[in-house]
């Protein structure tokens, strides 16, 4: 009897409209956030993430409609990330109905933000979206590099490191991606989870490289307490998240 | 039937666009709002509440909202806290070292909770008491939790013949720690029923029938 391990669709949002697609049955429109994110409430997902992918900052006002639209009438938590800078960007996203906020790159520039986020808030708003990848670079000793811009540029930092910092300075949980696992299908990065589990204990959600079902309970093995995934749940069959729940209870743990 | 009117204590406290939400999908007519006529008149008053415990004590504080819901408690009219506005009823919270004192309808103390993963996130099984109402007609579901702090001593004095005792739901994160406190006019929850999903709305329509 303990606390589940959360499922967790991620959904791409550029203008007010799901990217990316989805392929559920019966979808009137797979671009229509609102009606995926009652899908997915539906199929039994425990959050909700919408990345807000929207290059234009004058858009971004949709973004904040969405979010409102979702919340009125989908009753589980929703975590919304994507051009989070400050305080200010928070706040909005609260009062439009977000439960939480997941921050990256503006946290990798400007560290402090995480504090000044969480002392007036609480930690409990704010993730840390960790985008890391494998180096070879001898300066970086846990062998995993933060990368931002989508993994497009490395930083230098240690992954290990940062995320340690970033649970010291006040996020409530970290959404680790491997950058080099995202979008191969071939599983999690476990040996990253392992590495950074070992050194935080806010809660950790794993995301990159879920292919299949199986996939999953090796990933709460080695430590995480969530998994985000994408494209398994938008391409796969409606039912993948009870097939990911019940590989999950099958391996021993917990879930809703 | 005339739905039930419910006000939930706008006091600058994180989303409570979703409690406001959830209240009405549970049939009830909803304001979010401070102005204390309308607080001491519905017919049951929600009291959110995200973040530090000192910050939430100091903002109901300022706001006059202790004396509104005292006002009410006395008087018989339902109030519902939940989350933070769940652990002020308490008799004191200890945050980062730091004593905070409650409003103290219920004894205890909010600590730290003993785990190895914190904040406790997520969704999480409780065990009602038999005589629940919140939790009636809920069984083998979970509701969801988000917190690093918890109430996991019950230490109501039962010698005093004057009082009936509150039902307590316990759940556990590392250690166990009370869910909810069912007590006359006063019910307070430690889980967010209106992240809950349908039964955290089945629980908020219980509350609602209690009205």
């Amino acid at each position: 009897m303990s606390v589940a391990i959360r499922v967790i669709p991620c959904l791409d949002v550029d203008a007010g409209r799901v990217v990316k697609g989805v392929n559920f049955e019966g979808l009137r429109d797979a671009g229509d956030p609102v009606e995926l994110a009652r899908r997915y409430n539906l199929a039994g997902a425990d959050e909700l993430t919408f990345l807000d992918v929207t290059a234009s900052s004058s858009d971004r006002e949709t973004t904040y409609e969405v979010v409102r639209q979702t919340a009125e009438e989908v009753f589980i938590p929703l975590t919304v990330g994507g051009g989070v800078r400050a305080v200010e960007d928070v706040d909005r996203l609260l009062r439009n109905g977000a439960d939480k906020a997941s921050i990256n790159t503006a946290a990798v520039s400007r560290p402090e933000v995480i504090n000044e986020i969480t002392e007036r808030f609480g930690s409990q708003v704010l993730v840390l979206s960790l985008d890391a990848r494998r180096t070879t670079d001898p300066a970086i000793a846990s062998g995993f590099e933060v990368t931002t811009h989508g993994g497009r540029q490395g930083t230098g930092m240690c992954a290990v490191a940062w995320a340690k910092e970033a649970a010291e300075r006040g996020v409530g949980e970290i959404l680790l991606n491997s950058i080099d696992a995202d979008g191969t299908k071939d599983g999690f990065d476990l040996e990253m989870i392992r590495a950074v589990r070992k050194e935080v204990s806010v809660p950790l959600i794993a995301s990159g490289g879920a292919g299949r079902p199986e996939d999953f309970p090796p990933a709460i093995e080695a430590g995480a307490d969530a998994v985000l995934a994408a494209s398994i749940f938008h391409f796969g069959p409606t039912d993948m998240i009870a097939r990911v729940k019940q590989q999950i209870r099958e391996a021993g743990y917990p879930v809703r | 039937m005339a739905k039930k009117k419910v006000v939930v204590l706008d006091y600058g406290s994180g989303n409570v666009r979703s409690a406001v939400r959830a209240l009405e999908a549970a049939g009830a007519e909803v304001e979010l709002t401070a102005d204390p006529e309308k607080v001491l008149a519905a017919d049951g008053l929600v009291v959110p509440g995200v973040g530090a415990y000192a910050s939430v004590m100091e903002q109901l504080t300022k706001l006059g909202a202790l004396r509104w819901i005292g006002r009410r408690i006395a008087g018989g009219k339902p109030v519902l806290g939940i989350c933070v506005g769940h652990q002020v009823f308490f008799d004191e919270g200890v945050e980062h070292g730091v004593k905070t004192a409650g409003i103290g309808e219920w004894p205890g103390t909010v600590e730290r909770l003993q785990a190895d993963v914190i904040p406790h996130m997520g969704w999480n099984t409780v065990r009602p008491p038999e005589k629940t109402k919140l939790f009636a007609g809920i069984e083998n579901e979970r509701f969801y939790f988000v917190h690093s702090y918890g109430v996991q001593k019950w230490e109501f004095d039962v010698t005093q013949p004057a009082m009936t005792p509150p039902q307590v739901t316990w759940s556990t994160h590392g250690t166990p720690f009370i869910a909810a406190v069912e007590n006359g006019a006063l019910s307070a929850v430690q889980f967010h029923p209106e992240k809950s999903g349908d039964a955290g709305k089945k629980l908020l329509s219980n509350w609602l029938d209690t009205l």
